[in-house]
């Protein structure tokens, strides 16, 4: 135990422990940009500076450890002077446009700006000026908002370990960009959006489709759905100030009738179908000799990494499509027969938690006789922003059912929202139809929780069935290495590019605290636990629509409407 | 591609990414995209991190060279004695900004602290020629010269193709 005085308070801290979480553990707030939980520290940025009695400089509290009998100072005139002056800095070299901007009211750099009392411009100058990047389908880049606090680069080097972006140049060219500055849309980028969920600006930001999905709710020709992904609704309450954790799937499905949507069906409805679909599959390929191990297909992060990456692993991709683009394929064939609707005049919206589903509703192995599955993606954030133009008061919502055939859905397909969810849906129904059997337990703990790579095995008539459940697209390198060199003994492989899943996905509502996300899971976790059924092939409008429609799982048809084929990128971006 | 180059290291260790580009430079001059990606790929790290030190560093260059290298000394004698003007009259004359190359890769203009030449400032240097106070009037001059020359080389280049 070390012992030492912060702004003269007596603290109490351990061995290694940085100044910086020292102060944190008695309630002094010391600001950061830079500074990221559980990565080595860089002290670039050195708005966390303090100032410790006995040390010629400013000492950045981020990245220097305690020592006994250490007297610090936080809050001094020369801390304070020195932070100020970094502010300044970095706001003289950004654009002044917070009223327009899409981070307005949630941006780091506005908050420290208020925090020091920025009231005047001290350092006029010249401003860098770099081109937006529109290139990729589902992010924007604004370089010119910028401001090098890193974050964005170690999240896509050190935790996803893509490597799309890096600083470039020097002084005051410097610049996140890709390489040669290129578009996103031709670098390694998988659109995974971590790097949005930890910019402190609105550098790097979704690419919006909020104008696509206005005009097709005020086209009367248009039959305009939507369909909510199940991380939507455990995190989107924050955004309006509820407790953490808040399940508020009635009063999302109120909002969006309200925001004038024809009907609203749950992608948990898909997720079922989904298990059906990919569960016989495996099956399948276990019985007859098939590819194996085999990867789930929901990610559409993932799948744009391995095809980036691994193309000569694309066969152990399972073909299902994901979830949601199941919802709208199946709306626009099944459903549309079903109520005499024309296809094309159905417009399907999809609220998700994730940036790279943009990127996925345009590719052009989802399209269905020159009509795309779905037309358009709303991330969290930008339907928040909707319901606040259309001047909906959530808090005060009532509470609604989703419309069906579509709506309905299971335990299972709720906990598809975090990692290890599809695993544990698609062994639950895998068991049954392998023994006729019900798993006893419904609970798989190994495959629960925040490990990077998660393994279990099950045993079904005998035979060990191996499955990985990969928790972020950094852990994925020793998995796919394991399957090239011949290694890997698994059957079934899940992989989630966003550490946590879809709940942690780059569409959710910006925040820097990961407790967060754990708080979210444990919402899935209770739909799955309260809900009437807990097996994907228990649900009553899957098991019609295969009576009615597909015949049976993996059938011809449900081939032709269900699945779908990848592409090597790796030959697309050589060029 | 460059096989001859990676064969004297070993494989992802990146403490040889600066005298790996080196070695690219000199055989070609510069650093060509397609370099980058094969020795992003030897070295074991992110194209973009490659990208970056490339940037970061002035040795390193992402487009060849031209023909003819003018470098501009902007050391503190040559500065006293104008040599800001020098290199906007070099830059208006090209068409160019310093660290560019011309369109038709004849000429590339580059600033360096100090040539080492501080007795006859302002200076510039042509490829292995100097030119030392040089003023703003004479710099048409100049540069007509090495057009001409091209000329001549083009002019050469085109008899003996012909002659083949």
């Amino acid at each position: 135990m070390i012992e030492l005085k912060i702004n003269n308070i007596n603290v109490k801290a351990e061995e290694g422990m940085t100044i910086l979480d020292a102060a944190k553990s008695v309630g002094i707030h010391v600001p950061t940009l830079c500074h990221m939980k559980d990565l080595f520290p860089t002290g670039a940025c050195r708005i966390c500076v303090v100032e410790v009695e006995g040390m010629r400089g400013l000492t950045p509290s981020c990245a220097y450890p305690v020592s006994d009998g250490m007297k610090v100072q936080t809050n001094s005139p020369r801390v304070r002077q020195a932070r100020k002056t970094i502010v300044e800095l970095l706001v003289e070299n950004h654009p002044d446009d917070c009223l327009i901007c899409v981070r307005n009211k949630n941006c780091e750099l506005q908050d420290l700006s208020e925090q020091y009392s920025l009231r005047e411009h001290r350092f006029v100058g010249e401003k860098k000026d770099h081109a937006i990047d529109i290139s990729s389908a589902s992010m924007e880049r604004d370089p010119a908002k910028c401001i090098l606090c890193g974050r964005c680069v170690r999240t896509c080097n050190e935790i996803q370990k893509v490597g799309a972006i890096d600083f470039t140049n020097r002084g005051f060219s410097s610049n996140v960009t890709t390489p040669f500055n290129k578009g996103l849309n031709v670098s390694d980028c998988i659109l995974c959006g971590q790097c949005i969920l930890v910019c402190p600006t609105a550098a790097l930001r979704e690419k919006s489709h909020s104008k696509e999905v206005i005009s097709a709710l005020n086209d009367k020709n248009k039959f305009t759905v939507v369909q909510i992904a199940p991380a939507v609704r455990a995190s989107i309450g924050e955004e309006y100030n509820l407790p953490l954790g808040t399940n508020v799937t009635g009063q999302l499905v109120t909002g969006l009738r309200r925001l004038g949507f024809k009907k609203v069906f749950d992608t948990n409805f898909a997720a079922d179908l989904t298990i059906m679909e990919e569960g016989t599959e495996l099956i399948g390929r276990i019985k007859n000799g098939g590819k194996l191990p085999m990867f789930t297909s929901c990610c559409p992060g993932w799948v744009k990494y391995i095809e980036q990456n691994r193309p000569q692993l694309l066969d152990h991709l399972s073909t299902c499509k994901s979830p949601h683009e199941m919802e709208g394929a199946v709306l626009k064939s099944y459903y549309a027969k079903k109520m005499g609707l024309t296809p094309a005049d159905i417009f399907v919206v999809s609220i998700m938690p994730c940036t790279v589903k943009k990127f996925e509703s345009d590719r052009a192995e989802l399209m269905n006789d020159k009509m795309q599955d779905v037309d358009a993606v709303l991330t969290t954030r930008e339907l928040v922003r909707l319901f606040k133009m259309a001047g909906i008061d959530f808090n005060d919502l009532p509470e609604d059912s989703f419309d069906n055939p579509l709506g309905e859905s299971t335990g299972a397909a709720a906990i598809f929202g975090t990692s290890g969810g599809v695993m544990e849906a698609a062994l639950r129904t895998a068991y049954f139809k392998l023994t006729g059997n019900e798993l006893e337990n419904l609970q798989l703990n190994d495959i629960r929780g925040n490990v990077g790579v998660k393994e279990s095995t099950i045993n079904i008539n005998g035979t060990d069935i191996k499955v990985a459940v990969v928790n972020g697209i950094g852990n994925v390198g020793i998995v796919l290495d394991q399957i090239e060199s011949g290694k890997s003994e698994y059957h079934f492989i899940e992989v989630m590019a966003c550490p946590g899943g879809c709940i942690n996905g780059g569409g959710q509502p910006i925040h820097q605290k990961s407790e967060k996300v754990m708080k979210r899971v444990k919402v899935l976790y209770e739909i799955d636990e309260n809900a009437k059924n807990r097996r994907s092939h228990e649900n009553e409008s899957v098991k019609k629509i295969y009576n009615e429609f597909f015949g049976e799982p993996n059938s011809y048809k449900a081939h032709d409407i269900l699945h779908t084929t990848y592409v090597n990128r790796k030959e697309l971006l050589k060029k | 591609m460059h096989d001859n180059i990676f064969e004297k290291y070993p494989k992802n260790d990146r403490s040889n990414l600066i005298a790996i580009l080196q070695d690219i430079q000199d055989e070609f001059g510069y650093l060509p995209e397609n370099a980058i990606s094969e020795v992003s790929e030897f070295v074991g790290i992110p194209q973009c991190s490659v990208y970056g030190v490339a940037t970061f560093y002035n040795q390193f260059r992402l487009i060849p060279l031209g023909k003819n290298v003018i470098r501009v000394c902007r050391g503190t004698a040559c500065h006293v004695k104008n040599s800001a003007n020098i290199l906007t009259a070099l830059e208006a004359e090209l068409e160019i900004k310093a660290g560019e190359t011309t369109r038709d890769k004849l000429f590339t203009i580059e600033t360096v602290a100090c040539i080492g030449a501080c007795s006859i400032a302002p200076v510039i240097n042509i490829n292995d020629e100097y030119y030392g106070r040089i003023t703003v009037k004479e710099i048409p001059k100049i540069i007509k010269k090495y057009k001409n020359e091209m000329k001549k080389e083009n002019a050469f280049e085109k008899i003996e193709e012909s002659a083949e």
